[in-house]
């Protein structure tokens, strides 16, 4: 992402002009938006004439709108948002309060307006314009009869291709449609990653598989790969990378990420970022319970209480699209900046979590009744 | 649709003048289809089609029946019959017969476009369903040892030769003076007859309200006997003859009033007992299903033994071994493994390789997958399952294990081997706490590998007592674990006592075989409805395809419908396997094989449960649990991910809630709404599942209500369902009408 331009007053209004140039780039644009901005991009509007002998011709127009937001939708497979909202800026080809929707598109500016900009959105904002943050991994999470196939970019884990093959067992007397049954789903694996896996800008392939399940693959892999001569997956060879995993289910992913082997190759992606924390917070409880504390209350109790060390928190927390829950969320992040602790996102742990840097005992029977977040 | 016209009844009534000859078994199909077999009316709701074969108690007559055309006609008791609705049926017959064909196939015509009823007369589509829907509810509350099904043409047949007097037709039937001649033995359907009970018990609670009105099949309906007060045992176990015993004339006209729709429903499906002639019938009826149960195999008992242990313990080394001498494999397959054995490198593994069948076992040497198979004992059927020992392969082992009743837990006694395997690393301590979680309470302990220690008995002592004190943590009773002394490769102690003088010298207790002959068979639970855990999908030759699995609760014959769950999808059973030999029914703690069609292979997968259409399970992907907590590292948290291993399945999952901590034994809550779960704590959970699964409440099934949680490869909780929250009451399969 490109910042072309920002203009914020004094009073946290204001407006940046932005570019995506990757398909990442609209998980943060995602993660910008919320329901009252105003987003003014190019996009292309059908547009009905009527001539003066009353027939009626439309065409397709491009013209630049803007709109103040109502819905956001994000395809996280396909990397695409699309925004709905109300015109708010007349033209000639749209009137003032008709609906439309903008699809972002890549490498096309567009200008973002908000009433506020708090930190969580501006940091958010630095975070997509580093370039230097850019590992791409796949992996390839398999057990017998399951296989994921998934993109690991720093922001986010896509999942890309989910095979799932029956695989009889084997019977007595009957080995034949195991095996062959084995092979269909290394064959069906195998065209997974020559289809979603894109080895120009895939740095690493990771291949998890609780028991032998991966050994096997690799070698039915290169086998196939030599006998159709297929030169993509012959060149690539060394970016193969064997991790065991406890099963070939997506959250093994987690495992093969904080291998040892893995995370000495690669760059910190927030995958493994996330793993680091989530085990350092797990430690914690187990050891000094009075130390890790989760649940939105009681965090927000040791935040209180100037003693959040690390905080952890989901970033879907912030897509919150009621503005009273979002600040909330926002306040305790700046106040745990201010107060010289810092700010990890996860996905878990029902959103939000936090170690402490000095222990606060009995607040857990404090109370007892808000923890039904889900 | 096709039309029936004329001629082809004309050809079911000659048909009935056919000797019927079916073996001692039960026949599959008794000819032509009398009728057009593609009649919507003439199937009944439950829309089964099974043939059978009844012998009318107090005659002996038997009644040959093609399909569900049957007509429920008669009740009985011991020794009257009640008539109501056969003369009845008669009765409608009383115009001539060449009229009443007229009319007939003129209604078929017109109704098969038209789409309108029948005229209430003369229709035996009608009749069919007046029969199915008023007079079951009689036969189901006769009970059921005393109705009987005679085929409609043979009633038809007797209304044409006594002139259409019915009260002399039926004598006829009832005589069996035109009906074939009786059977010698009919096999008894103790199944059916079992089936039956379980509703009754339900309508029991139902007897005093009386419906205005028959309706037809509702949702309701099938919530009566499908919610989560499934009869229990007790209820069942009992009979109180005085109910079911058929009634008189007289109450017949008063229980004539139809009754509730799950009684309708569930009353077409169900085929009357076995009845012969017998002085006592209901007891004697429900003791058939344990009877023929028992009488299968030689009277033999069926155990389900799973042989566990840490990898490279010896497991499928001690049990090929076993099956050798025991003379399951042949000795040219032994020559040929222990030849290709030898070629790979690996002499010792030649046993072994009786279990281990796929390339890649045999290869690395380490067994992945359940290798099942059987032997025989003096007094018991074995299906043998050897579970892999390797860390990895747990999963595989979790669905053997769900599936046995009792165990064979392998250990090596050699120095430092058994410490390997038993410490915490190892998988001895996982693979006992897992069995005994997941239902299993009798063990053998086969101490292998004991001619590499010399047959110490120090050392046996030694790991006896090691055992011994982790086992009766885990929950085993002393008294239902025995150990041996045994070596896998040398096959010492295995099928007879040793004569090893080191061994005998302190040994006398029986070898392996003594102790897997003298485990106790389980309690099957034959009264339950139907379920069955897929645990392997393949194609065979023929149509349909194949599901392995072993069935938990129920009895299943080939011809029933049974409901996959979740796919939610009905099949037909056309045949069962138990252990390569084909059968006409199966009954719980089988381990069976069906071929089913009418499904597509693409939506069953492992761990889909078959179950009775009638009483389908229960499907859900939010459930409560209690849970005992392994000794686990990290505490466990909402959010927390985990895989769910449920019976065959393993599905990942997030605990939802924490809702109490409870205590260990007297289970009174310690702690509502703990932050986070330690280990050895016993917890009640809230767990949400990525897709729906089939599960059963703990306290329904015992079976089917447990289930294990993982993380990251190791088990971290055994548990019990308690509460179902998000109960998708499926719609009701389609039952006949497709």
């Amino acid at each position: 992402m490109k910042l072309l331009h920002k203009d914020i007053e004094k009073d946290n209004a204001g407006q940046v002009t932005l570019v995506p140039d990757e398909a990442e780039d609209m998980w943060h644009t995602y993660n910008l938006l919320q329901v009252g901005d105003s987003l003014r991009a190019s996009t292309i509007r059908k547009v009905q004439t009527e001539s003066s002998t009353g027939s009626v011709g439309s065409s397709r127009v491009r013209t630049t709108l803007t709109l103040c937001v109502e819905t956001i939708d994000f395809d996280s497979q396909a990397c695409q948002l699309r925004v709905k909202g109300t015109n708010i800026q007349e033209n000639q080809y749209v009137k003032m309060g008709a609906y439309h929707t903008i699809e972002l598109e890549l490498n096309r500016k567009f200008t973002l307006a908000k009433k506020v900009w708090d930190s969580v959105v501006l940091d958010r904002i630095e975070q997509a314009c580093d370039p230097a943050q850019k590992a791409d991994v796949a992996a390839v999470v398999m057990q017998e009869g399951l296989a994921n196939i998934v993109l690991v970019t720093p922001a986010m884990t896509l999942l890309r291709a989910k095979v799932e093959v029956t695989i009889p067992r084997k019977r007595k007397g009957s080995c034949a449609q195991h095996e062959k049954a084995l092979e269909r789903f290394y064959e069906a694996v195998m065209q997974g990653i020559l289809r979603h896996i894109n080895f120009d800008v895939v740095k690493c392939v990771l291949v998890g598989s609780p028991g032998f399940v991966k050994d096997q693959f690799i070698s039915h892999l290169f086998k196939e790969a030599v006998r159709q001569d297929n030169k993509v997956l012959l060149e690539n060879r060394p970016k193969f990378m064997l991790v065991h995993s406890s099963s070939g289910h997506k959250y093994s992913l987690k495992e093969i990420l904080s291998d040892p082997a893995v995370t000495s190759r690669l760059s910190d992606t927030k995958a493994a970022g996330e793993v680091k924390a989530l085990e350092d917070f797990y430690k914690m409880l187990q050891h000094e319970p009075d130390r890790a504390f989760y649940g939105l209350a009681h965090v927000e109790k040791a935040s209180d209480a100037l003693a959040i060390d690390i905080l952890l928190i989901s970033d879907q927390l912030f897509r919150h699209q009621e503005v009273a829950t979002r600040s909330r969320y926002v306040r305790l992040v700046d106040s745990v900046r201010d107060n010289g602790g810092t700010v990890r996102y996860l996905n878990q742990l029902s959103g939000v979590a936090a170690i402490l840097r000095f222990p606060i005992a009995g607040l857990s029977e404090a109370e007892e009744e808000d923890s039904d977040s889900d | 649709m096709t039309m029936t016209s004329a001629p082809k009844r004309a050809e079911r009534t000659a048909h009935a003048h056919l000797p019927r000859q079916h073996g001692g078994h039960r026949v599959t199909r008794v000819g032509p289809e009398p009728r057009g077999e593609t009649d919507p009316d003439r199937n009944p709701p439950g829309g089964r089609e099974r043939p059978r074969t009844r012998t009318c108690p107090g005659t002996g007559t038997s009644a040959a029946t093609t399909t569900t055309k049957t007509l429920r006609t008669m009740t009985c008791t011991d020794s009257q019959w009640t008539m109501t609705i056969a003369s009845l049926q008669l009765r409608l017959h009383s115009s001539s017969t060449r009229g009443r064909r007229r009319r007939w196939s003129r209604w078929r015509r017109r109704s098969s476009r038209s789409r309108t009823r029948p005229p209430p007369l003369l229709s035996s589509a009608t009749l069919t369903r007046w029969t199915r829907d008023v007079c079951t509810p009689v036969w189901t509350r006769c009970g059921p040892c005393s109705g009987t099904r005679l085929p409609d043409s043979v009633l038809t047949q007797a209304a044409v030769r006594c002139d259409f007097d019915p009260q002399r037709a039926l004598d006829a039937v009832l005589s069996g003076e035109d009906a074939p001649p009786p059977h010698a033995q009919e096999q008894p359907l103790p199944q059916r007859q079992q089936r039956g009970r379980v509703r009754e018990s339900s309508q029991a609670q139902l007897e005093t309200e009386v419906l205005p009105k028959v309706a037809r099949m509702t949702v309701s309906g099938k919530k009566q006997t499908m919610g989560f007060e499934v009869p229990s045992n007790e209820e069942n176990g009992v009979p109180s003859p005085s109910v079911r015993r058929a009634p008189s004339p007289d109450v017949v006209s008063v229980t004539m009033t139809p009754e509730t729709p799950s009684k309708l429903l569930g009353g077409a499906d169900e085929a009357p007992p076995p009845a012969t002639p017998r002085p006592a019938g209901s007891n004697k009826n429900q003791l058939n299903v344990r009877e023929e149960l028992e009488k299968r195999q030689g009277g033999k008992p069926l155990l389900n033994l799973v042989v566990i242990g840490h990898v490279d313990a010896g497991k499928s080394t001690l049990m090929g071994h076993l099956l050798y001498l025991l003379g399951n494999v042949n000795k040219r397959m032994m020559h040929k493994y222990e030849q290709e054995a030898k070629k790979a490198g690996k002499a010792s593994f030649a046993f072994a390789w009786v279990l281990d069948e796929t390339g890649e076992e045999r290869d690395r040497g380490v067994t992945m997958d359940v290798g099942m198979t059987k032997f025989e004992t003096n007094s018991k059927v074995v299906t043998l399952m050897d579970a892999p020992g390797h860390k990895d392969f747990i999963p595989n082992m979790i669905t053997g294990a769900a599936q046995a009743d009792v165990a064979v837990l392998v250990v090596d006694a050699s120095r430092g081997e058994f410490e390997a395997g038993f410490e915490a690393g190892g998988q001895t301590r996982e693979h006992g706490l897992l069995v005994r979680s997941l239902g299993v309470t009798q063990l053998a302990v086969a101490v292998n590998k004991m001619d590499q220690v010399n047959w110490q008995q120090e050392r046996f002592q030694e790991i006896v007592s090691k055992l011994g004190h982790f086992l009766k943590q885990a929950g085993f009773k002393d008294s239902d674990v025995s150990y041996v002394p045994t070596s896998g490769l040398s096959g010492e102690n295995l099928t007879t006592r040793s004569s090893v003088p080191e061994l005998t010298s302190w040994y006398k207790a029986p070898c392996l075989l003594e102790q897997i002959d003298s485990f106790r068979p389980p309690q099957r639970s034959l009264e339950q409805p139907f379920r069955l855990c897929v645990s392997d999908v393949f194609k065979d030759q023929g149509s349909g395809f194949c599901v392995t699995g072993k069935i938990e609760a129920g009895f299943i014959q080939t011809g029933d419908r049974v409901l996959a769950m979740p796919p939610n999808e009905t099949c037909t059973v056309k045949g069962i396997t138990l252990h390569d030999e084909p059968l006409d029914w199966a009954a719980s703690g089988d381990h069976v094989t069906l071929s089913v069609t009418g499904m597509d292979i693409i939506k069953i997968n492992v761990g889909c449960i078959f179950c009775d259409p009638k009483e389908p399970i229960k499907v859900c992907s939010r459930f409560r649990a209690r849970i005992l907590l392994f000794n686990i590292e990290l505490p466990v948290t909402q959010g927390f991910p985990v895989l769910l291993h449920y019976q065959t399945v393993s599905e990942p999952a997030t605990i939802r809630k924490l809702v109490s901590v409870l205590h260990k034994s007297s289970g009174e809550v310690l702690k509502k709404k703990p932050k986070c779960l330690t280990k050895g704590q016993n917890a009640v959970v809230e767990i949400q599942t990525q897709r729906p699964v089939a599960l059963e409440l703990y306290k329904d099934y015992k079976e089917l209500g447990r289930f294990m949680l993982r993380y990251v490869g190791s088990t971290i909780a055994a548990g019990v369902v308690t509460e179902i929250k998000d109960f998708f009451l499926s719609p009701a399969p389609r039952l006949s009408r497709s």
